[in-house]
């Protein structure tokens, strides 16, 4: 005989996407720099900018309030309308 | 076999995707194996017991609560049921069940970074008025342990739906770097046995005798210990000094806290007239100190204010950033505090919510 019970979760299936393919170099490109909201972050990716800049690369800087929150989708949308590839930027 | 019965031809009712397994399986084993549990035992939510606990409100099954964080998952009631029955719920738990995860999606209590930070945070339940009396929850004797089914289940149940229906499960989304005891379940009913204590749920806003459920991003408890003070201002200065070290004594204004206030501790208050909005503003101002005293870097430790604030004095929390709830067995000159998650950096962006349940 079969039983059944019912399922406690969302019942979603999680949509496997390709990553995208990383550039082979940031020469040309426009590199975002996401901070988080932490509070060093800044202090973080100001040495990661200094970095980039003296290798040349145009960066972007970007983020979202705090980290208490996700960011938005608003947000999200204009970020990659303005950068190629983003790093993130976790600190504390 | 009433409710066989009606399983049978009500159970059509239900539209959760039917998991099956045959006799010779141990359906609780199928609950661990399809990863529902937080690591304990689970009722399986057979129809029987959903529908059961169905009964426990008069909200439709289909009726949509809200997405769960992480993933976004549509919670339904009928969602809701099915994690109560894993919890090991009574029906009669639903509506604060219901109020409470209400709570946890108002933006304000943010809800996916409580489940996705590195602290120790998770969900803190604090019910108030009759129906805590009516459902059997315990605002006494070892009311932040276990015994209690209310208690136990309720935040259980809370916590298997961010698990289940949002997918923040430990390990993934949850990036706890320790977690806590209290992210299985912390939830408890304020003593409002003396008429001249404002509950918190007054204090937040709701009318005396309405029933609600505050939320707060919490762990505990911590002890604090004074079996010696006999004085309303010296355990205020006691109790503050204990508060200070909260996360660590040169950590300010990072976090709010619940301070749970015992029954012994509170006469000492009592006896002389102190209420709750005195008691919370000396202990917010108890834990004032000279920016000096704490500066980062001193004796080689990290921690602490720039010394741009040396000559300013610094308040451990922001002002509204102590809640003062009474609890706990008669006997013991021992309080606790529930720290609040470390993100409270902007009291705005951070805070507790509190909701009335409606039966």
């Amino acid at each position: 005989m079969t039983n059944w019970m019912r399922d406690p979760t969302a019942e979603t299936s999680a949509v496997k996407r390709a990553r995208r393919v990383p550039p082979k170099s940031l020469e040309g490109l426009t590199v975002g720099l996401f901070d988080i909201g932490k509070t060093r972050t800044p202090e973080f990716l100001d040495r990661v900018e200094q970095r980039f800049k003296e290798r040349g690369l145009k960066t972007y800087r970007c983020g979202k309030p705090t980290n208490a929150k996700v960011a938005t989708t608003e947000n999200l949308q204009k970020i990659s309308s303005e950068v190629d590839v983003i790093l993130i930027g976790l600190s504390d | 076999m009433a409710e066989r019965l009606e399983a049978k031809h009500k159970g059509g009712t239900l539209v959760s995707r039917k998991i099956e397994y045959s006799d010779t399986s141990d359906p609780m084993e199928v609950c661990y194996q399809r990863g529902w549990t937080d690591g304990l035992p689970v009722t399986p939510p057979t129809d029987e017991r959903v529908l059961e606990m169905l009964k426990g409100t008069r909200r439709r099954a289909d009726e949509v609560v809200g997405k769960i964080p992480p993933y976004l998952g549509t919670c339904t009631v009928e969602k809701v049921a099915i994690n109560a029955v894993l919890a090991g719920c009574k029906p009669e738990y639903m509506p604060v069940l219901l109020a409470a995860l209400e709570a946890a999606l108002e933006p304000v209590f943010t809800l996916h970074g409580v489940l996705a930070t590195t602290y120790f945070s998770s969900p803190i339940i604090i019910v108030n008025g009759p129906i805590a009396r009516a459902i059997g929850m315990n605002s006494g004797l070892n009311v932040l342990g276990q015994g209690n089914r209310a208690n136990a289940t309720i935040g259980r149940a809370l916590n298997l739906i961010v698990q289940n229906v949002g997918g923040g499960r430990p390990g993934e989304a949850d990036r706890s770097t320790l977690g806590a005891p209290s992210k299985y379940t912390l939830c408890f009913a304020e003593d409002e046995s003396d008429p001249e204590w404002e509950p918190l749920s007054v204090a937040r806003g709701f009318p005396r005798g309405v029933s609600t459920v505050t939320l707060f991003q919490g762990h505990g408890p911590e002890a604090i210990v004074d079996q010696k003070t006999r004085t309303a201002e010296g355990l205020t200065r006691s109790i503050a000094s204990s508060l200070v070290k909260m996360g660590h004594p040169k950590l300010v204004q990072s976090a709010r806290a619940v301070l749970v206030l015992t029954p012994e501790h509170y006469a000492i208050y009592k006896e002389s007239g102190w209420d709750r909005k005195k008691i919370e503003r000396a202990l917010y101002e108890a834990t004032i100190r000279p920016g000096r005293e704490i500066l980062a870097g001193a004796d080689g430790v990290g921690e602490g204010v720039p010394a741009s604030r040396a000559e300013e004095m610094v308040p451990k929390f922001h002002d509204d950033g102590l809640m003062v709830v009474r609890a706990g067995g008669p006997a013991g000159l021992f309080s606790a505090v529930l720290p609040g998650w470390l993100a409270g950096r902007n009291k705005l962006e951070l805070q507790p919510v509190t909701k009335e349940i409606k039966t």
